[in-house]
């Protein structure tokens, strides 16, 4: 039932629907009651999106995207001449990883929770887009501070493109503009960073929610609050979002403020992981640095990559590897056979093989700054083996399961 | 219904007193985003104080020096300019600089110290559109023909004919609205001048 | 299943430490450098030696002196006489007093910018590093470093410390250097020149990141800020969650 207003609600609602908005997707959005930590992320996620979006477009305003003036007008410009620079350039740097680090816990609440499983497979399928989204991101903004770390990161990641058989080299070239990283490539990336993606990763994050909306939230029971609905059709484990969900994720906000806070006042560089240290001196074509490994949110993949040996001189399984571990989580709702959707109703085991995979995924995670020994690559070689096996033998294991009995209701 | 109504206004505390904080808490996130428009170390350190030698300057000769991007005319004028200064108030739209901006001790017919009467600094900047005027001391000035035989010398905007006299006093009917402005500056010494500085805004 | 889980991820903890401890093992050891950025005092005198030592051959170009003047509680003047070995404007860069062309024909290479070189070295390196000179006739300089082998850079110091001489042990079949001891007295006592290396260091710690005390101090505030916040937020959230049962 819409109801009729008047005044000037009424006037704009007779020519846009912002009531109709406001209550198909807040106030009347209903939302299962038994939301728990874990469900504080989307909105922390969205919370990170308008500090970058806010800080980038300032920062913006006093970069330079070119060889000779990058570095100094972020380290001289923006870090010191300009009025509170210093502090929008540590928001949009902390934020970056702010961003992976809520992101990675989003995923992994969808992954005990089973959030991708039907109907939710495009929910998903949308999230890992602006997952990968992110990282294009994430690295295209790297380069631009035109740092040491910056040059070497984005030359070992851009020659990856050279292992491709055939076009490979030529690809490579045609991504840098140049035959190194030079101005081309800097200008290039500055406008896919500050204009492209941005717009595709908001478009992606708008799909994504409109997604979620049509189907409704999962939650920690993984029941359908759908299904039990009050004589007047609202589900009866729901509540609105609005204002139940606001107020609590106003409180979460405040709870990461504080955390992000912490970091942009009292330690900016997170120890070299969030801003590192080689960063601190320009880039230099002539000289890599003595450790060279990329930003924290990457090492896993980066790891993955390293640890699958070269086959007849071919680097490329090892990208192969690396774009794999990516792609494979695309595929995740048709690998898991299981129709229960929580850890909560699945099989013991299946807790167990996912914390060996939060175990191995972290690992690869540290092994992937540091630099390689035999012992190393062994353990990242091993961890490999597991997360490909945690996924591929999903549809096997998954048939597998004693699952406990699902409640009808949320609990 | 009572509890109830106990329960709504504290409701409506808690919403109020949470807004306001983060309504606060906004405002102070704005700051540093607002005050990063102001000019940067970089701006400030090419807008400090210039110094102009004026002691090849010589009397009827006009120099021009940069200072906050703008040009700045230095003037030496004779003593008869400085007569014709006294007579021309007819013409004049803002006589006694009312309207127009100078430090104090230049809100004088010569806009200039006393000490140095003949040495006028103005902004070469018109006061209607910012274009720059040009000095057109005598009738032998290619700007000279729309100026009239009785030409005293001043200077002449070529961008919307502005006529000002040589004190920079705009004309009357003009489509510039007031004097050229004074910058502040300060007699280092009898030939260098430190402009963009005095006793007053150091 | 919560304290397996609890187990496990400590036990990941614990390793990554190891890990970690492991990759930073090696090398020359770092002495800490124990420097406090707010004594004015300590950087100016640091100031100063970094003009009159450091300046010479390096340059902090992101450095403005009026910037170090506001932020060290020094005058113009005294900014102007004393750091400002060039003369350029007060509202200028730290340029070194060499050009790099001269240093490119004297020493094959423009020395690095200070700027930033606490930031990306760290303190405790450069406190090892402008300590750990040692008297090494094999080099052209006539000195070595423990913690930047065959360096390109003099030791500018040499008079003020004396002569300094490597110090060995074995471990396990090698033999490693560990530290460098005062065998010939230099002009300064140890305990003084020890306190200007820390002068210096404090001083290239600010001009790393000159806002870096005013930040944490900022911080704070921001902190107590949004515990506030949280205090009204979530009493809000307790009294809409009476609603849900």
């Amino acid at each position: 039932m819409e109801q009729k207003s008047n005044g000037l609600m009424g006037w704009i609602d007779a020519r846009f629907p912002a009531t109709k908005t406001w209550e198909k997707h807040l106030a009347k959005y209903y939302t299962p009651k038994n939301f728990n930590f874990w469900y504080f992320f989307g909105s922390l996620a969205f919370m990170v999106l308008v500090i970058q979006i806010l800080s980038g477009v300032f920062l913006t305003m006093f970069y330079k995207p070119d060889t000779a003036l990058a570095f100094q007008s972020v380290e001289m410009g923006i870090m010191r001449d300009v009025e509170w620079g210093w502090l929008i350039r540590y928001f949009h740097s902390t934020g970056a990883s702010a961003f992976f680090i809520v992101i990675y816990l989003h995923m992994f609440r969808a992954l005990i929770y089973g959030s991708y499983k039907k109907p939710r497979e495009l929910i998903w399928i949308f999230g890992m887009l602006i997952f990968l989204v992110l990282m294009a991101e994430g690295f295209m903004g790297y380069l631009l501070p035109w740092g040491q770390m910056s040059f070497w990161g984005a030359q070992v990641i851009i020659n990856l493109v050279n292992a491709i058989p055939f076009v490979g080299e030529g690809l490579s070239t045609w991504v840098r503009g140049d035959f190194v990283i030079g101005d081309a490539t800097l200008n290039r990336f500055f406008s896919l960073h500050v204009a492209a993606i941005p717009l595709i990763l908001v478009a992606l994050i708008f799909v994504h929610i409109v997604a979620l909306h049509e189907v409704g939230s999962n939650n920690p029971d993984g029941v359908e609050i759908k299904k039990n609905k009050d004589e007047n059709g609202i589900p009866k484990d729901g509540i609105p979002f609005h204002p139940y969900y606001s107020v609590k994720d106003i409180v979460g906000v405040i709870v990461f403020l504080m955390f992000f806070s912490i970091v942009v006042f009292f330690m900016p560089e997170m120890f070299g992981y969030f801003i590192e240290h080689a960063n601190f001196e320009p880039a230099n074509p002539l000289k890599t640095p003595e450790h060279i490994a990329p930003v924290w949110y990457f090492t896993p993949y980066y790891s993955i990559l390293r640890a699958v040996p070269s086959i007849a001189g071919s680097a490329f399984p090892g990208v192969i590897a690396m774009g794999a571990s990516i792609v494979i989580l695309f595929f995740l709702p048709w690998l898991d056979r299981n129709p229960v959707k929580s850890i909560r109703y699945r099989t013991g085991w299946y807790k167990i093989l996912i914390v060996i995979f939060v175990i191995t995924f972290i690992i690869l995670g540290i092994l992937g700054t540091l630099s390689p020994t035999n012992g190393r690559t062994l353990l990242a070689q091993i961890c490999t083996v597991y997360y490909f096996a945690f996924f591929l033998l999903m549809p096997f294991y998954t048939k597998l399961e004693k699952n406990k009995t699902v409640p009808e209701r949320t609990t | 219904m009572s509890a109830d109504a106990v329960s709504n206004s504290k409701r409506r505390f808690l919403v109020a007193a949470t807004s306001v904080v983060g309504a606060v808490g906004a405002g102070f996130v704005a700051v540093p985003f607002v005050k990063s428009w102001n000019p940067a170390a970089k701006a400030l350190a090419a807008g400090a104080p210039v110094l102009a030698d004026i002691s090849k300057l010589e009397e009827g000769q006009m120099i021009t020096v940069e200072w906050r991007g703008k040009p700045v005319y230095i003037l030496k004028r004779t003593d008869e300019n400085l007569k014709v200064l006294e007579s021309d108030v007819d013409m004049l739209a803002d006589v006694n600089s009312d309207l127009s901006k100078q430090p104090e001790y230049c809100k004088n017919i010569a806009r200039s110290y006393d000490a140095h009467k003949k040495i006028s600094l103005m902004e070469g900047v018109c006061t209607h559109l910012g274009c720059a005027p040009t000095y057109v001391p005598d009738l032998n000035n290619p700007f000279a023909g729309s100026l009239g035989a009785d030409w005293k010398g001043g200077f002449f905007c070529p961008c919307h004919g502005s006529i000002y006299d040589l004190s920079g006093r705009v004309y009357k009917s003009m489509p510039a609205p007031t004097n050229l402005p004074v910058p502040h500056h300060m007699f280092k010494s009898d030939t260098v001048i430190l402009i963009g500085q005095d006793g007053s805004n150091a | 299943m919560k304290k397996t889980i609890l187990v496990m991820l400590l036990t990941t903890i614990a390793m990554t430490n190891t890990a970690l401890v492991m990759a930073g093992g090696g090398g020359y050891p770092k002495s800490p450098a124990n420097v406090d950025v707010d004594d004015m005092a300590s950087l100016q005198r640091g100031a100063k030696v970094f003009s009159e030592y450091c300046l010479s051959c390096h340059s902090a170009k992101f450095v403005r002196f009026n910037r170090v003047a506001t932020d060290l509680g020094m005058t113009e003047a005294e900014v102007m006489d004393n750091l400002n070995p060039l003369g350029v404007k007060f509202g200028n860069t730290m340029t070194a007093v060499m050009t790099e062309d001269y240093a490119k024909e004297s020493f094959g290479a423009v020395p690095p910018d200070l700027s930033l070189v606490a930031r990306s070295r760290g303190l405790d390196w450069l406190y090892t590093y402008l300590t750990g000179f040692y008297a090494d006739s094999s080099k052209t300089t006539g000195h070595n470093n423990a913690i930047f082998k065959d360096v390109a850079m003099p030791n500018i110091f040499w008079k003020q410390e004396g002569v300094k001489k490597p110090v060995y042990e074995e471990h396990d079949g090698t033999v490693v250097l560990v530290g460098v001891e005062v065998v010939e007295k230099g002009t300064m006592a140890p305990e003084e020149f020890d306190t200007m290396i820390r002068d210096l260091v404090a001083f290239l710690s600010y001009i790393g990141e000159p806002n870096q005390s005013y930040r944490k101090s900022l911080g704070v505030y921001v902190l107590v800020f949004l515990f506030v916040f949280f205090g009204f937020a979530y009493a809000m959230k307790k009294d809409y969650w009476k609603d849900v049962h």
